[in-house]
């Protein structure tokens, strides 16, 4: 497929603009003109629609194939999420900023206080800023609100603890905060090593920071004796809510010990993701690290009418303009007010059992490093398929071939050749079937042809790439 | 005569006299995969044992290089910035990435000989 770029044509236009009557460059100062035109592609409307949607049928996502990317729950989207997003899109509360604006943004206000209502219901804390624009975003103003409860204490911190199994943005947020990162290794049972949690926890330890269930997709047993641990030395214990999808109405973060949580909406509520998002990562903290939570915040008054607070001199600060991504939020309350308890619970158990169904008819074909009932994801490694030199790798670009997304591969770090499958609740016991006879039709031709597996994608529009020049040689320019 | 001592963390250090030159091994760099950036430290740079020295990246992965020995930095491969690939071609002699004044020699007791670290790797 030709760049769009490359099927521009000298002159021709989509739309023929009147020409200006009025003396606009005069009008502005010389240094702000261009000195020569600007390099745009010159197409028709119709080679520009074209264009985007032959693009468009080359993507994959949700809505055209499994795509079951451990550890980032690619639920699906449902379509009536978007009316709330499109329903709320005039009533946006940043108006309640203005000078005596409040008063007209009372409905906007009030969804996002009873957004911040149901998700500390949901994760057991006392209060939730939905600021933070993404995951990543909502752990670095968690470890933020932990350092500013410190300082208040005058306690001295230098360290955040961290599992090797945890994402890496957990030490990235954490480091980006100033603290220096400990981890800890993962024992044989699958989770954090406690006796190395045990000789690591010292009196400067700010945070521990876990992701429950982990990314083995494994329950830690331990987990309140972690928390209890850490509260010993005064340290936050921090949940990375990138798994919370397995335990919504199961446990709650906050009544195992959690201090503070941050919640991926795009991941558990049902949002666009990356690319497709914005996202939203919303903090739930627990009492003891209110007053440090972003401004400015949303109350509810005695009267029952709704108000924005903005000066606390406590606070960290703004962490997003505007309340954050307004138009997430409304999605992620509509998925919420429309599933309701019973529909949250039941989509854990749902994805739990998909995952195990997943896990317990491929077990005979891939290893599993750590043989456990899983929560909502299941990590192989293709350790067996490596005696052929067929690598987790392979096996992804075969999926691709069979119109799957691949799972995540070679994460978690800690697991070799990781092959790591999230189907979530929304796939069918049909869609599971096919895609189960699928990956035992890898595991087979690894060790029949693992020839055919290494040529694999071959139905794409581009094949195998070199992921070594293109990594080494980032010249992303077109000329 | 330099002597190499190996690390858990996969890295080799050579003592010559109280200059130390570490690398990370074979099992590493074949481990890691096609490598695609060194991220080498700062000449003058002061390290303490087992702590962070720099940093590698794969196509799989990216890890961090602890060094295996405390000490200063004096200096850094350079050749890796442009030609990263040299690790999975040489990683335990032209790969090498960083030479350090050591601190303290006595360290090198908390390090493996050949013979420990090729028995370390049998039992991973």
């Amino acid at each position: 497929m030709q760049l769009i770029y490359e099927k521009s044509v000298p002159a021709r236009r989509a739309v023929r603009m009147p020409s200006s009557d009025v003396p606009a460059a005069a009008m502005l100062p010389r240094e702000l003109l261009r000195s020569e035109p600007a390099d745009l592609p010159e197409l028709s409307e119709l080679d520009v629609v074209r264009h985007f949607t032959q693009l468009s049928r080359r993507n994959i996502g949700v809505d055209t194939t499994f795509y079951p990317l451990g550890s980032c729950t690619m639920k699906y989207n449902a379509k009536s999420l978007e009316d709330g997003a499109r329903i709320s899109a005039p009533f946006h509360p940043m108006i309640a900023l203005l000078p005596g604006g409040e008063s007209c943004a009372q409905g906007s206000l009030a969804m996002l206080h009873h957004m911040g209502e149901l998700l500390a219901e949901i994760t057991g804390m006392d209060e939730v800023t939905c600021q933070p624009l993404a995951g990543a975003h909502g752990e670095m103003t968690g470890i933020m609100l932990i350092a500013a409860y410190h300082r208040a204490k005058g306690n001295k911190k230098k360290y955040v603890i961290v599992p090797d199994s945890s994402h890496g943005t957990n030490p990235a947020s954490a480091a980006m905060v100033g603290y220096e990162i400990v981890t800890i290794p993962t024992a044989p049972y699958g989770d954090m090593d406690l006796d190395a949690f045990r000789a690591a926890l010292n009196d400067e330890v700010a945070a521990v920071m876990m992701t429950c269930p982990n990314t083995l997709g494994l329950f830690n047993p331990h987990i309140k004796e972690i928390c209890d641990l850490a509260h010993s030395v005064d340290a936050m214990v921090y949940y990375d809510g990138a798994n919370l999808n397995a335990i919504l109405g199961q446990v709650r973060p906050g009544d195992v010990g959690f201090d503070v949580v941050h919640v991926n909406l795009h991941k558990t509520f049902g949002t666009p993701h990356g690319a497709g998002g914005p996202g939203s990562g919303p903090v739930g903290v627990k009492k003891a690290l209110v007053p440090f939570l972003p401004m400015p915040r949303v109350i509810k008054r005695n009267d029952a009418s709704f108000g924005v607070e903005t000066g606390n001199p406590q606070s960290i600060g703004r962490t997003a303009n505007f309340f954050g991504n307004f138009g997430v939020m409304a999605k992620a309350y509509a998925y919420i007010l429309m599933l309701g308890r019973e529909g949250l619970i039941d989509a854990s158990e749902k994805a739990v059992l998909n995952a195990n169904y997943v896990m317990a008819r491929l077990k005979d074909l891939y290893e599993v490093p750590y043989d456990q009932t899983c929560m909502h994801e299941c990590v192989f490694s293709a350790a067996r398929q490596m005696q052929h030199d067929v690598h987790a790798i392979d096996i992804a670009k075969f999926l691709i071939d069979k119109g799957y997304h691949p799972p995540t591969v070679y994460f978690p770090l800690i697991v070799k050749e990781a092959i790591m499958i999230e189907p979530t609740e929304t796939e069918s016991k049909e869609t599971l079937d096919e895609f189960i006879a699928v990956m035992r039709e890898a595991a087979e031709t690894a060790e029949t042809d693992p020839a055919a597996l290494k040529l694999a994608p071959l139905t794409t529009p581009v094949s195998r790439l070199d992921e070594t020049k293109a990594a080494r040689e980032q010249n992303v320019c077109f000329t | 005569m330099p002597s190499t001592y190996y690390t858990k963390e996969h890295e080799w250090v050579k003592i010559e006299g109280n200059i130390a030159t570490v690398g990370i091994t074979d099992f590493a760099a074949h481990q890691l995969g096609d490598v695609t950036f060194v991220e080498l430290p700062a000449t003058g740079k002061s390290v303490k044992q087992f702590e962070v020295l720099c940093a590698i990246e794969s196509v799989k992965a990216a890890s961090d290089i602890y060094a295996p020995v405390s000490g200063k930095v004096v200096s850094v491969n350079e050749a890796l910035e442009t030609t990263p690939e040299i690790v999975n071609e040489s990683a335990e002699a032209a790969a090498w990435m960083a030479c350090l004044e050591m601190a303290d020699s006595s360290e090198v007791n908390k390090l493996m000989s050949r013979e420990q670290y090729d028995e370390f790797l049998k039992g991973l």
